[in-house]
């Protein structure tokens, strides 16, 4: 455990001094104070007002943001220092290879959970400085969301890492994934395989297993309980699977997707050459 | 510690790199491990380390290095030939290693310290902007501020200056009693002062495995007087470099080598073989050994 939390450590204070860590963070920081500048807690658009508001707009934005920076960051962590050389040196120290693969998840993942919950939580402080009423259960909810889309994208990152042998290959993949992760949502490609009359259990079948969607299924759901805003598809979503059921599906199961991509990341890297 | 190597081959596609190596290393053996580009060497090393897969068998001490790692590598100490590019600053290296290996980042900054290198000055500096040498004394240090069984160095005294090798072999010289050794290196010229044995690969086979005259203390120094002919700016610039002091109008030289450190001095000194009218070497004994005297006139 000490070796660990030596190697999370290690990758949290990398992370913190790299480029990419000051532009999401600023990324974040300044989508929150670019909502509240807009105006958007004073207007009532749908039955949203005030910090809900604010809420459901950044957490929609998030969930297109998040994973491309997630996983273009993260591809880069183990093919990276495979690439670079890091690996002859750091791994002939006696650190396990289950201490430096989880210590680098562990530290990532705090490094890429912060700065988004953060921001987050400048938006529910403002609400309260201001005395508007702040919807907690919603705020908890939407918290335990995108913690579970950051690990799922940390999870497919480090698999992603593992399994590429150069950082460029990896980022080019990665980015596919994300690509193909956001065409098959409701707005794009999901809308179109209802449209073509495709069997409705296929449609679930993409809709559920896309953490994407699973995210913004239920971040919408929380507000708006008949999914009004996202169509038809959320209406066949509803149907067969009920808001509690869905809302524990999209709190667990990318998580649970990002958790079993990770473990057979490490399955491959301690079975491959290291350097 | 007890290494043994048994059949080890390893291949990268289709390029055979290592090839049904059997070697065995005992306690007290200091290794010479020499060999052209792509001979073998860092492969051979890696393998040891548990940083590849491969067929055959190591252990050390009766453990295989893959599937005990971390007790294996407690005892290893590694510096490699080619500095990782780590942005980590030295401060927190050096915690890191010590965190992992058990031992105190104290140890680790005296070691640096005698080398010469002042960590107060660059602990906050990352590594990959220190220099050559900078970066080659601080793994050193890393290395030999630990209790190991077993150091394993790739061309470690390549970016050191004099004052620093002559440290560094005194250093070696102090474990040399508990500690196998496997130096690396190109050239043999360069590490045969610190070896007792020599191990050659070429194409991933051994070509050469045989034991040495192991009569060089590693804590000896040298008292040098060299006379020149005449005096000469490039001469004068390269063994300044050595801490050696001029009389006579830069025609006579006089200063200290480590003796490990003779080899490779005199192969510096023949690059002013015209140079030179007089060499007089005296090795100053700190353990009772026989003088060693050379003279050319």
């Amino acid at each position: 455990m000490k070796h660990l939390l030596l190697a999370a450590k290690t990758d949290i204070s990398e992370s913190l001094r790299s480029r990419w860590f000051m532009v999401y963070t600023l990324v974040f920081g300044g989508l929150i104070v670019a909502l509240f500048m807009s105006g958007l807690t004073e207007s009532r658009v749908m039955g949203f007002s005030g910090l809900s508001r604010v809420l459901v707009t950044y957490l929609q934005i998030t969930m297109a943001i998040l994973p491309v920076f997630v996983l273009i960051t993260t591809v880069r962590s183990v093919a990276g220092d495979r690439e670079a050389g890091v690996f002859e040196y750091m791994l002939s120290l006696p650190v396990s290879l289950f201490a430096w693969f989880w210590g680098k998840m562990l530290g990532r993942f705090v490094v890429v959970f912060l700065p988004v919950a953060l921001a987050m939580f400048v938006a529910v402080g403002w609400g309260i400085a201001k005395g508007i009423e702040i919807p907690w259960t919603q705020v908890i909810y939407y918290t335990g969301f995108l913690l579970s889309l950051a690990g799922c994208f940390l999870g497919i990152g480090m698999l992603i890492s593992t399994l590429a042998r150069t950082s460029d290959v990896a980022t080019g993949i990665a980015f596919i994934v994300w690509l193909g992760l956001l065409l098959f949502m409701d707005l794009i490609l999901l809308g179109m395989l209802i449209r073509q009359g495709m069997p409705s259990e296929t449609v679930i079948a993409v809709a559920l297993f896309n953490p994407m969607q699973v995210f913004r299924t239920a971040a919408m759901m929380l507000f708006d309980p008949q999914l009004v805003l996202l169509g038809q598809s959320a209406y066949v979503i509803l149907d067969n699977f009920g808001k509690t059921g869905y809302i524990l599906w999209a709190l667990f199961y990318p998580i649970g997707l990002g958790t079993l991509c990770a473990w057979i990341g490490y399955q491959v890297f301690k079975r491959s050459d290291l350097p | 510690m007890g290494i043994c190597f048994s059949q080890v081959s390893k291949q990268f596609r289709r390029v055979r790199v290592l090839n049904k190596i059997d070697l065995d290393i005992d306690h007290g053996d200091r290794i010479a491990l020499v060999g052209s580009n792509g001979a073998g060497k860092t492969t051979l090393i890696r393998c040891l380390l548990g940083e590849y897969n491969f067929q055959g068998k190591i252990t050390v001490d009766g453990l295989e290095p893959g599937a005990n790692r971390t007790e294996v590598l407690k005892h290893i100490g590694f510096v490699p030939q080619l500095s990782p590019p780590l942005k980590m600053p030295v401060g927190q290296l050096i915690k890191f290693a010590a965190g992992v290996c058990e031992s105190k980042p104290e140890r680790m900054v005296e070691i640096c310290s005698q080398l010469g290198l002042d960590i107060k000055q660059i602990r906050h500096r990352p590594f990959n902007k220190l220099s050559g040498g900078q970066k080659q004394k601080l793994l050193i240090s890393i290395a030999l501020g630990r209790d190991t069984n077993l150091l394993v160095l790739d061309e470690p005294a390549a970016n050191l200056d004099p004052e620093a090798r002559h440290t560094f072999f005194q250093l070696l010289a102090e474990k040399q009693q508990h500690t196998a050794m496997i130096i690396s290196s190109h050239r043999l010229d360069e590490v045969a002062a610190l070896v007792n044995r020599v191990v050659e690969l070429d194409q991933g086979d051994i070509v050469l495995n045989d034991h040495v005259a192991d009569q060089i203390n590693l804590n000896s120094v040298l008292a040098c007087r060299l006379r020149l002919n005449r005096s000469s700016s490039a001469f004068a610039e390269t063994i300044r470099e050595w801490g050696f002091v001029d009389s006579e109008d830069g025609k006579v030289w006089q200063g200290e080598i480590a003796g490990p450190d003779r080899l490779r001095f005199l192969g510096v000194l023949s690059r002013y073989a015209a140079l030179l009218k007089g060499i007089h070497l005296d090795e100053n004994e700190e353990e009772g050994q026989a003088d060693v005297k050379a003279h050319t006139a």
